[in-house]
């Protein structure tokens, strides 16, 4: 009997199911062996945390098991890694497992770590100091926000890079149109903390959302790059002197590439895989590729971009297998619905060389999404990318006119 | 946009947020002015900061007030005073290197 070769996947989140699900329809079974690991078997909707709060979604609506999302011919192993020897080919688990690999491909992801600022975990923390960020997080402040009876709302970046940048803007616009529902808008005083210069990475799109921020009276603070937090006297504190008091803070804390990337000694000072931005093969080892958050290339951490690395990725892991040249194609395409409240949604789609514009997405000329522009019709795609996110995305079926390239059609640079 | 700018008498490209779009132009008598344009006086402490940024920069290394944090030339505390309110972009103004794209 022929020895098979293994290609192992670290982490099975958007990012390593998809491409467990890429990789078992080209991969030839005779000759090669996948499986994926994770330390959790619950597959989290990450985008639902930002509905959570609010009780748009429930918890039902964003959780389901790992395996009913990969094929059979994938092995699923649920153990938590605890360190990559990258010379040896092996990943050790904290089990004492040890697994050989001929092709590596990290999709571990990154997640929040509350620690990184003085005083953020104090004693207020889940208390008047929520993220929602993590399940549990979203959930606690969903309580949190039921009960609450006003007063000033800060929300908070800490530092970047984050996952999904336009999250707590969204966050924002919901908050905004969660307490005007109730009825105590003018009890709730917002206050947007970033430690950009504006409300968003990007010029024209900035200057949308700032337009969108002051229409509902949400006030902006930027170029905040925050030192600590006073948890006795409830405000946040930068290192040039500036202070903004608080009575509920919704931080997103500083976001860091998983540990055992940190114990391998693999990652960049935020544990984020050195990774090449056109090819997703890392600087690491020329057998080890990175997927989704894990990487430390210049575009967002967010499920959108994940999938459209997953297309290209998955074609220079068969060149890799081929020995042939890999391609540098993935030009850094992001592409997301910005939630502005009050059933309506903006879409933004942009990528390493061109900032979002206006225009019409996925077909050019028609839409039906507008982009840069809020629509209802944008908002129901939002919903409705739920259902393709389950159904289409983790599973790798193409998803009709939207490529992973960006398309310059359509839009008005 | 590009945009020519006079200083000390040299002419310079610079962006619409003014920072310097061609580092060969670079001198330190142009680092000096665009610090004063920024109502900083350099001294021997600013100077290490703007070369550990103008090394990292030629490296392709990516840069972060984190970064810069731990760089061992000094601590963030301590990069806020030299470059009071936003000192991650008025430090690269200085050096003559693109705004860092942290931002995305």
């Amino acid at each position: 009997m022929k020895h098979k070769k293994n290609i192992l996947i670290l982490g099975a989140g958007t990012a390593g199911t998809i491409m467990a699900n890429q990789l078992v329809k080209e991969v030839d079974p005779h000759s090669w062996h996948i499986t994926i690991a994770d330390a959790t078997d619950t597959h989290y909707y990450q985008p639902g945390f930002l509905f959570l709060p609010f009780g748009i979604y429930d918890e039902e609506d964003v959780k389901k098991p790992i395996r009913s999302f990969l094929p059979d011919a994938v092995k699923f192993i649920q153990e938590k890694a605890s360190e990559i020897k990258s010379e040896e080919q092996q990943v050790l688990f904290e089990s004492g497992k040890t697994i050989h690999y001929d092709v590596l491909i990290i999709a571990t992801g990154s997640t929040i770590d509350s620690s990184e600022i003085e005083g953020m975990n104090g004693p207020e923390w889940r208390k008047s100091i929520f993220d929602f960020y993590t399940f549990e997080g979203a959930k606690a402040l969903r309580e949190k926000l039921a009960t609450w009876e006003g007063g000033k709302l800060v929300v908070h970046i800490t530092e970047m890079p984050i996952k999904c940048p336009v999250a707590p803007l969204e966050f924002s616009f919901l908050a905004d149109d969660y307490f005007g529902k109730k009825g105590m808008r003018d009890k709730v005083d917002i206050t947007y903390v970033t430690p950009l210069s504006g409300a968003f990475t990007k010029p024209r799109a900035t200057q949308k959302l700032e337009y969108l921020l002051k229409e509902k009276n949400i006030n902006i603070v930027s170029d905040f790059a925050i030192e600590s937090v006073d948890n006795e006297n409830k405000s946040i504190k930068d290192y040039s002197g500036k202070e903004v008091p608080f009575d509920l803070l919704v931080t997103v804390p500083t976001n860091k590439g998983s540990k055992v990337i940190e114990q391998s000694g693999l990652g960049d000072e935020l544990n984020f895989v050195p990774t090449d931005k056109g090819t997703l093969q890392s600087k690491v080892s020329p057998n080890i590729f990175v997927l989704g958050d894990a990487t430390n290339i210049p575009t967002s951490k967010a499920g959108s971009v994940t999938h459209f690395q997953a297309e290209i990725l998955f074609e220079n892991v068969l060149r890799f297998i081929r020995k042939e040249e890999l391609l540098p194609e993935f030009d850094g395409h992001a592409n997301c619905f910005i939630e502005t409240g009050k059933g309506k949604a903006l879409l933004i789609d942009f990528n390493y060389d061109h900032e979002p514009v206006e225009g019409t997405f996925p077909i050019a000329g028609i839409g039906p999404l507008r982009l840069l522009k809020e629509s209802r019709m944008n908002h129901w795609g939002k919903l409705a990318f739920r259902w393709v996110y389950w159904n289409m995305l983790l599973k790798a079926r193409p998803i009709p006119f939207v490529k992973a390239r960006m398309s310059l059609a359509g839009k008005n640079f | 946009m590009i945009m020519l700018k006079e200083l000390v008498g040299n002419t310079i490209d610079v962006n619409e947020e003014g920072f310097m779009t061609d580092f060969t132009q670079w001198n330190t008598q142009i680092g000096e002015a665009l610090a004063a344009e920024n109502d900083i006086s350099m001294t021997p402490k600013h100077w290490e900061v703007i070369t550990y940024i103008q090394t990292e920069y030629k490296n392709n290394v990516p840069l972060s007030i984190r970064k810069i944090g731990k760089s061992g030339v000094v601590d963030i505390k301590e990069f806020y005073t030299l470059f009071p309110n936003a000192p991650l972009k008025t430090a690269t103004k200085i050096a003559g290197i693109p705004k860092p794209v942290s931002c995305i």
